[in-house]
């Protein structure tokens, strides 16, 4: 599987060089790659289909931190896996017809690649660290997607978006996957459902589900992040097909899904998820109809339709799962289709304004009949495998344990299915049948590749609506034995006889359609929820998020403004404040006076040189005077080197202060002369800040004598300084015998500063 | 002695660090050369002063007969000596440049200019 | 740069004292900057103070006379005593690798030598500094009074 999956980046990349090749017509063969993928996946039904077996591929990675690119394939996998390679397959016939001769179809073709093959390593992953990395690199892939018409500037907008708020879901997976590997000591998934009860009962419970939501709802799009989802929708519309509606937004879906059996059934779990799922699937619904644009009413549509699983899975029961396992796979046909057919009209007649299209059944008659199938199974018309949905769905909120509850759920369900089958109406009817306006003109006729996807997809609506034990006996059993940790049966029927799910469903059509035929003639309609655009969740993040770059931008002017005294300035007063607080706070301030030698009256003399000195270079104005003052205070300094037992020190520092003022002196009439930049203000200032650190420095000192220096190392050096390196004046065997290796490193960075300084001087010589 | 010393690090950090918050560049490198100063001081103080008494074995001795100063903090000192000429030596010839390419010795002027050097 | 004309230069100082000294003070200061290496490991001085010093002897030079007098001493120009200096410390830190000691361990001659004392590798290292110091120096100061 592992090999697949790389096999398929292979490819992905190697296709980026083929950029002459896929403008030929021979591209449509690459649909071929996903289609092997779909055929190769579904030979795993015959070992899954029973929901007991699973088959798993182990391979080591990085053992000794126990990620490991272990995958594994049961019924859950599989269904998605099988959306992924098959809508896939569909997906990439019909890119390559509709961007046809597009100059960038080969990069468009490897993103996809890329993008299918992470999609894949999420739903086989068995490890946490590896789902993570390939969740990541489906985010990344769909920003590249997203972001395909880089020329557009909303384009880049919304794939920005569509980054950051899935970039921040997968921060949570990670945090969330390292957790539970804390407290389990094991990132393999399968592991982990041994290990149910341990997580369930740890303290961290709470925040290891909020995590693992904030992963999904990002993903998924659910409420209050679902507004990059109709922003993503500036996608090329097989992109759209493929990502936001049959694969990458449920990833966050299959996440829910596949923790379940692990994480699932508590009091928090359905919760969470029962209030977020209903508020985005009921919001989404009733959005739906209020657009004009037919892929605005599909993502609200699909926000709907990805709420109501996740209110499934909040659900939780036996037959809740059965719904959302069913409800996966009939959302994926006739949203993709939906899309699909979009893309078609949009292509054709260059609007997607539902308004301005009509009467489209006599250009396009397959496509209407596609249309309708997937309209039909929207609605949950007998027949169709929405039908078998809806049923299964209607039921779950039936049977729910707490009656009072069931009812409200029922109530949500109700509305949102209503409102879905309106949006459907919209989009599958609405556009093909009346009048036809006039002056149409179809600027090119849709090619097979076009076509075939929608009706292939309308196929087997039909055909598992009307024989949904295919789809029960091979996959739904599995998927929802992986949901549910044990097999249950329960087969899927046409029939169950007349009951209140039967009714409901019945209502539903008929409310449904009322809702479409009032909203169909209705122009203005958009105006009604852009009054409430203000508190959209999107603005509001907008605002924050706007706020926040210009909190950045006027931090970054206090602290970053360029200016290196200021620099310079900060640091030095955080140093006082941290340093000063911790000296005060926690050190016992104490000054041990026994240890310390009496001053001389010569010793007195040389400090106040000193002072004088320092007063004298910091105040004069001419530069002659602060660096013979600067050699004053070198020269004062070698005296009292001399006078406390060190010769070599003082006469190092002798002859390298006058050479540094040698040095001054060959260059000082090259060197600018004082600014008079007098601020009084700001030199009170400095002067504050350099005084405290000061005092600082002598409290530290100060401090540091108390404590008895440890002098292990010095007397070490002075006892063998003869016996080991033959020598008798400690300072000078340090420096060329115990640790030389220092010397000729130091020999080295000299070397380095004249080299420096020879390069610098003779650049500007050889330039002349 | 100490106490006096101690007092010196201080003015000569003080100093230091007064300078460097200058706009002048001149200041600034005088303003190393005061605070590399105070650093020398402050690591001589932390071996323990003894007057006069240099870590040099006297004669024919092969051992310390007398109290030494600890030459640890001497060997230290020495070498941030003369690596501290070669920072001082290199620093200067980079202002030189500078003030010769922009014309300026007001280092906010430098964060403006975008210079093409 | 035509207006980057010296308008002060030491070197066309007439200052006959101060060559007529530096004509006795430049040996006197070589011959103790060699002293104050040599007695280095027995009494205060080694390398950085010899190189130090001799180099101080050389800019004296250079003020007397020019610089480009001074570097007329030299046979080769002062920075090819970087690399000398560097290998022969080098050099002498890997000497005793080759007689299966670790790197840098003391070797020494069995004879004493009369004013130096034992000789040995460290000699030879502080020699090694003595002259990187020596070039390092000169390189600086002179480049810099020679692009005046």
């Amino acid at each position: 599987m592992l090999t697949l999956i790389f096999l398929t980046f292979v490819l992905g990349f190697g296709i980026l060089l083929l950029k002459k090749p896929v403008q030929t017509k021979f591209v449509a063969l690459i649909s071929l790659l996903p289609f092997s993928i779909f055929l190769y996946l579904l030979s795993f039904l015959r070992s899954v289909k029973d929901g007991v077996n699973s088959v798993l591929y182990r391979s080591e990675w990085i053992p000794s931190l126990g990620i490991n690119l272990d995958s594994k394939i049961d019924g859950l996998s599989l269904l998605f896996g099988l959306l992924i390679s098959g809508i896939g397959t569909l997906v990439y016939l019909y890119a390559t017809s509709y961007l046809r001769g597009h100059p960038l179809l080969h990069r468009f073709l490897s993103y996809l690649t890329i993008f299918m093959g992470a999609m894949l390593g999420v739903v086989t992953s068995d490890n946490l660290i590896t789902l993570f990395i390939f969740w990541e690199l489906t985010s990344i892939s769909s920003f590249f997607l997203i972001g395909f018409n880089n020329e557009q500037e909303e384009s880049r907008a919304s794939a920005l978006w569509a980054l950051a708020i899935t970039g921040l879901g997968g921060f949570f997976l990670l945090s969330f996957g390292v957790i539970v590997g804390a407290i389990t000591s094991t990132y393999t998934i399968s592991d982990l459902l041994t290990q149910s009860d341990v997580l369930k009962d740890s303290p961290f419970y709470l925040l290891i589900i909020v995590f693992l939501f904030l992963a999904a709802f990002t993903k998924s799009a659910q409420f209050p992040f679902h507004f990059w989802l109709p922003g993503a929708m500036k996608a090329p519309t097989p992109v759209s097909a493929y990502l936001h509606s049959a694969t990458m937004v449920k990833a966050g879906v299959y996440l829910l899904a596949r923790f379940t059996p692990i994480l699932g059934g508590t009091m928090e779990w359905s919760t969470i998820l029962l209030v977020v799922g209903g508020i985005t699937m009921t919001y989404g619904a009733f959005h739906s109809v209020f657009r004009k644009d037919m892929k605005g009413i599909l993502a609200y549509s699909t926000i709907s339709a990805l709420g109501l699983l996740v209110f499934l899975l909040g659900i939780g029961t036996e037959i809740a799962l059965y719904a959302m396992a069913v409800f996966v796979l009939a959302h994926a046909l006739y949203k993709a289709a939906f899309f699909l057919i979009t893309g078609i009209v949009d292509h054709a007649l260059h609007t997607r304004d539902i308004t301005k299209l009509r009467g489209l059944k006599k250009y396009f008659p397959l496509l209407t009949v596609a249309a309708v199938i997937a309209a039909l199974s929207s609605a949950g018309i007998p027949l169709t495998f929405g039908f078998i949905g809806k049923e299964l769905i209607y039921e779950s909120g039936l049977h729910y344990i707490d009656y009072n509850l069931s009812l409200v759920l029922v109530g949500a369900l109700f509305f949102t299915n209503v409102f879905l089958t309106g949006s459907g109406f919209l989009i599958g009817i609405k556009p093909f049948f009346g009048t036809p306006i006039k002056d149409y003109c179809i600027s090119h006729k849709p090619d097979w590749r076009l076509i075939a996807p929608p009706v292939v997809l309308g196929f087997f609506t039909l055909l598992l609506g009307i024989l949904p034990v295919i789809a029960y006996k091979e996959i739904i059993l599995a998927t929802f034995s992986a949901m549910n940790g044990a097999v249950v049966e329960m087969p899927l029927a046409i029939w169950h006889g007349v009951n209140t799910s039967l009714l409901l469903s019945g209502a539903t059509i008929v409310l449904g359609t009322a809702v479409y035929f009032g909203f169909k003639c209705w122009n203005s309609s958009m105006n009604v929820v852009e009054r409430f655009e203000g508190i959209a969740p999107k603005n509001i993040i907008a605002f924050i998020v706007e706020k926040f770059r210009q909190l950045a931008f006027r931090y970054t002017w206090v602290f970053h403004n360029g200016y290196l005294r200021s620099y310079l300035a900060v640091i030095i007063v955080f140093f006082i404040g941290l340093v000063g607080y911790k000296l005060f706070a926690d050190v016992p301030l104490s000054v041990n006076t026994v240890g310390l030698s009496e001053f001389r009256t010569y010793e007195l003399v040389v400090f106040l040189i000193t002072v004088v000195a320092v007063v004298f270079a910091i105040n004069t104005a001419s530069r002659l005077t602060a660096i013979a003052a600067t050699g004053v205070v070198g020269y004062c300094i070698c005296l009292i080197f001399v006078f406390y037992g060190a010769p070599d020190l003082g006469m190092t520092q002798f002859a390298i202060d006058t050479l540094t003022t040698v040095l001054f002196l060959l260059v000082m009439f090259k060197l600018p002369a004082f600014l008079k930049l007098g601020n009084s203000k700001i030199q009170f200032r400095d002067a504050i800040i350099a005084i405290s650190f000061g005092i600082l420095i002598s409290i530290i000192t100060l401090q540091a004598l108390v404590s008895p220096a440890d002098k292990d190392i010095s007397r070490y050096y002075a006892e063998n300084v003869y016996t080991l390196a033959k020598g008798k004046n400690v300072v000078n065997v340090i420096l060329v015998d115990f640790r030389g290796f220092d010397t000729m490193i130091e020999g080295i960075v000299l070397s380095i500063a004249a080299l420096g300084v020879f390069s610098m001087l003779k650049y500007k010589d050889d330039e002349e | 002695m100490e106490l006096l010393l101690v007092l010196l690090v201080g003015i000569l950090y003080s100093a230091g660090i007064y300078l460097i918050l200058r706009r002048s560049m001149v200041k600034l490198l005088l303003g190393f050369m005061m605070l590399g100063n105070g650093a020398n001081i402050l690591i001589f103080l932390m071996g323990e002063l003894t007057k006069g008494k240099a870590p040099i074995i006297n004669g024919d001795n092969i051992h310390f007969t007398d109290a030494y100063a600890d030459p640890v903090p001497q060997a230290l000192i020495l070498t941030a000596i003369v690596i501290s000429f070669g920072l001082t030596a290199f620093a200067i010839i980079l202002l030189k440049k500078v003030h010769e390419t922009t014309g300026t010795d007001d280092l906010d002027s430098l964060n403006i200019q975008d210079l093409d050097i | 740069m035509k207006n980057n004309k010296p308008k002060h230069n030491i070197k066309k100082l007439d200052a006959t004292i101060l060559r007529t000294a530096t004509n006795y003070l430049l040996p006197l200061l070589l011959l103790f900057s060699l002293f104050v290496l040599l007695r280095g490991h027995y009494l205060s001085g080694g390398g950085f103070v010899g190189g130090l010093i001799a180099s101080i002897a050389f800019v004296l030079h250079s003020f007397a006379y020019t610089t480009r007098r001074t570097l007329r001493l030299f046979q080769v120009p002062p920075r090819t005593l970087i690399p000398i200096g560097l290998t022969l410390s080098f050099i002498s830190g890997f000497l005793p690798v080759l007689l299966g000691q670790p790197f840098m361990t003391g070797v020494w001659f069995a004879d004493k030598v009369a004013v130096i004392g034992s000789v040995g590798t460290a000699l030879f290292f502080d020699i090694g500094v003595y002259l990187v110091v020596i070039g390092v120096v000169l390189t600086i100061l002179l480049t810099i009074s020679e692009s005046d």
